[in-house]
């Protein structure tokens, strides 16, 4: 099963660039033009399922807006003898 | 801070003040990774930032560290009188290409020569930013500027300077690379460069340079992506990344 | 400690040792160039950081980079290399750290040469670098002054977070003379709260010249503006000689105050009241003490080794009251004790109208045919 992760984009440092955008493997994140930052950006986010945590939107962001988690899947203890 | 689940945050070394670049300006990308690498090595608490003038005149608002702020071109002398007073701290300049390759070329070539332990981070993005896009010395042939209507012609103003390769002879220099932020690899591959540039200074294995080819939207007139494509498709082969000097000390160095 | 004979330039490198000087930078100028090499020796055996710069755009780079971190620094130079420093010296006034500079100043403009000459006064007390700063300006006459002045001018820097520049010139460098050292201080790092130095668990700090939102450049130059009236309530510094009864009062500073000295000395064994009033501090000026001398003088006669500089100062304080009248020799021509002497007999004898123009009645005797001092001829070409 894939890897689930999701990021959070903060509204004081997003410049809506778009680089996330064009980076993200996954194609979820596009600018939410139903919002505006303080500074009168529209911001990034994610407007669909898939995103694996992966940090490369956070990678090439100029401005350090977002924070990537990304959800502990159980490991299996191995049995040992 | 830190909570299972977290993959990646803003580093600590930075400050909360939102940078004053242009959207997409990829100084941030090079901001941010310094202040990646200071939090892995955990030096922040006795770094000494040196500003240029240029775009990141206000490069001290963003890094959690001392800093101070150079005239346009002067950061490696300043940087070299901060050094030589206190050698234990780590001490950085971070230099655009109209003042370290300009205005700052003589500071630059003697810092190197000296072999001064310090680590300058080069933001190479082929023209002044700041004052509104004119030619640089790194502006490529042909490049339109406000100071280079019909194109930058050779045969008049001169041919870009390529100064990692042109340091790279200097006996002094230690580490001298230059690497790309243009993809999330090249991203990748920059960190890695700018940790082994501390990393040199640290070990007081003599100058370390990390040249980086930036973007700059605004004055290109170009979105944010397809300015990271012109660096790709016409800095590079102009450019080419690579490393120019690694001493043989600084190969045996594992991080 | 007991007198020893020490050459001009040499003794102010050792004084600044001995003041506990942490770092020089530098770069070869003539007349000033033995400090350089007497520091290239002396700083690296007691462990202190030397570096000859690229140029003095490197070296006052460097002094400011140092200077920024909160010790004893300083550089050196001579009248052209000091101009290339105007930029640093800027900043560093903007910035508001302590930094010590030397100028041993040579005949110019431009090149010019290397003799004694004074030409740089304007530069260093009026103005040099870009903006609105004050700077401290100490003008010595001896060996022994410039190394009492040379540890003055780090207390001096560090206690107004200001620019002091020592003015010589190339015969207090290069000549010597017995003169005592003052004992070695030990170097105690003071813990400034403006020095960036490494936050270590402190509150990061920045130094910087730039106050992009005007308002806070106006609070910056007001402060500095009021920082400078305390200097000038504070530290202006002069040397009186046979002034108690003194009519004719001549004024001049450094070489040419000490030249002055001779020739006052030998108008007194004529019989003539005259005394010599010699700045130290050629910034703060000693307005006041002129201003008070005014009352007892007939006639005040500025000697210098330019075209009248300082002139405009003694002016400022003389306020038209009674004349001043003016004697330099300029462009690296030091003025022999028997020039001034004439020129203090003339006044003793001649009266001299208050609102004439000294400096054009000085240029016109310079280039009369039958007084000019200048070689046979020269006078009446120009």
């Amino acid at each position: 099963m894939a890897v689930k992760g999701w990021i959070e984009v903060s509204d004081t440092y997003c410049k809506g660039c778009e680089i996330c955008i064009s980076a993200c493997p996954q194609a979820v994140i596009e600018l939410n033009m139903a919002q505006l930052t303080p500074k009168g950006y529209h911001p990034a986010h994610t407007f669909k399922d898939g995103c694996t945590g992966c940090a490369i939107c956070a990678v090439v962001c100029p401005d350090a807006a977002i924070t990537v988690y990304r959800e502990i899947t159980k490991v299996n203890t191995p049995v040992t003898a | 801070m830190t909570t299972p689940n977290l993959v990646y945050e803003r580093p600590e070394a930075f400050t909360d003040a939102p940078t004053h670049y242009c959207p997409g300006c990829t100084h941030g990308v090079a901001h941010r990774l310094v202040a990646e690498v200071l939090d892995e090595m955990k030096v922040t608490d006795r770094t000494i930032g040196v500003a240029p003038v240029g775009c990141a005149v206000f490069a001290y608002n963003y890094f959690d560290t001392d800093f101070v702020e150079a005239p346009h071109g002067r950061a490696p002398a300043m940087a070299t009188g901060i050094k030589r007073v206190l050698p234990d701290r780590v001490v950085f300049t971070y230099q655009g290409d109209g003042d370290l390759a300009s205005i700052g070329m003589g500071e630059i070539v003697h810092a190197a020569a000296r072999g001064e332990n310090l680590t300058v981070i080069f933001i190479n993005n082929a023209n002044y930013g700041m004052t509104g896009g004119q030619m640089a010395p790194t502006t490529l042939p042909g490049m339109k500027t406000t100071s280079s209507p019909n194109g930058r012609d050779v045969e008049t103003q001169g041919y870009p300077i390529k100064v990692s390769e042109m340091l790279s002879t200097l006996d002094g220099v230690g580490y001298c690379v230059r690497r790309s932020l243009h993809d999330p690899k090249n991203i990748r591959l920059a960190k890695k460069a700018i940790r082994m540039a501390f990393e040199t200074q640290v070990r007081g294995l003599g100058f370390s340079m990390v040249e980086l080819l930036s973007t700059c939207p605004t004055n290109w007139g170009m979105t944010p992506v397809n300015s990271l494509k012109f660096v790709e498709e016409h800095m590079i082969p102009a450019y080419p990344l690579g490393d120019y000097k690694v001493s043989d000390a600084i190969k045996q160095i594992k991080i | 400690m007991p007198k020893e004979l020490w050459k001009g330039n040499e003794a102010i490198a050792e004084a600044a040792v001995r003041a506990g000087l942490e770092a020089y930078f530098g770069y070869p100028i003539t007349p000033q160039t033995e400090i350089l090499e007497y520091l290239s020796r002396r700083l690296p055996e007691l462990g202190r950081a030397f570096v000859q710069a690229e140029s003095e755009l490197g070296a006052i780079n460097m002094v400011y980079g140092a200077a920024c971190t909160g010790v004893r620094v300083m550089s050196s130079s001579s009248s052209p290399g000091v101009s290339l420093m105007m930029e640093g010296l800027s900043y560093i006034a903007g910035t508001e750290v302590p930094a010590v500079l030397v100028n041993v100043m040579r005949g110019g403009p431009g090149l010019g040469n290397i003799a004694p000459a004074q030409g740089d006064y304007y530069q260093a007390v009026r103005g040099g670098g870009h903006g609105d700063y004050p700077r401290i300006v100490l003008a010595p006459a001896s060996v022994q002054e410039a190394i009492d002045l040379m540890v003055l001018s780090f207390d001096l820097a560090e206690k107004y977070r200001m620019i002091t520049m020592m003015i010589l010139d190339g015969s207090v460098g290069q000549m010597m003379e017995p003169a005592e050292m003052p004992a070695m201080q030990e170097i105690r790092r003071k813990d400034f709260k403006w020095a960036t130095n490494g936050a270590m668990n402190r509150e990061r700090r920045i130094l910087s010249s730039i106050y992009i939102n005007p308002p806070d450049e106006e609070i910056t130059n007001l402060r500095l503006l009021s920082r400078w009236k305390e200097v000038q309530n504070n530290e202006v510094r002069y040397k009186e000689y046979f002034l108690d009864d003194a009519e004719i009062i001549v004024v001049g500073f450094g070489t040419a105050g000490r030249v002055a000295l001779s020739a006052v000395r030998e108008a007194r064994a004529q019989g003539i009241k005259v005394g010599l009033f010699r700045p130290i501090t050629v910034s703060p000026f000693p307005f006041e003490a002129l201003d008070q001398l005014t009352g007892q003088a007939r006639a005040f006669l500025v000697t210098e080794m330019n075209t009248g500089q300082m002139l405009d100062d003694v002016q400022l304080a003389v306020r038209g009251r009674v004349p001043v009248e003016f004697y330099g020799r300029t462009g690296g021509v030091v003025p022999f004790p028997d020039e001034i002497l004439n020129e203090i007999q003339r006044i003793n004898t001649a009266p001299i109208a208050a609102d004439s123009d000294p400096r054009n009645a000085w240029l016109m005797r310079m280039t009369a045919p039958h007084s000019s001092p200048l070689p046979e001829g020269e006078g009446a070409k120009r």
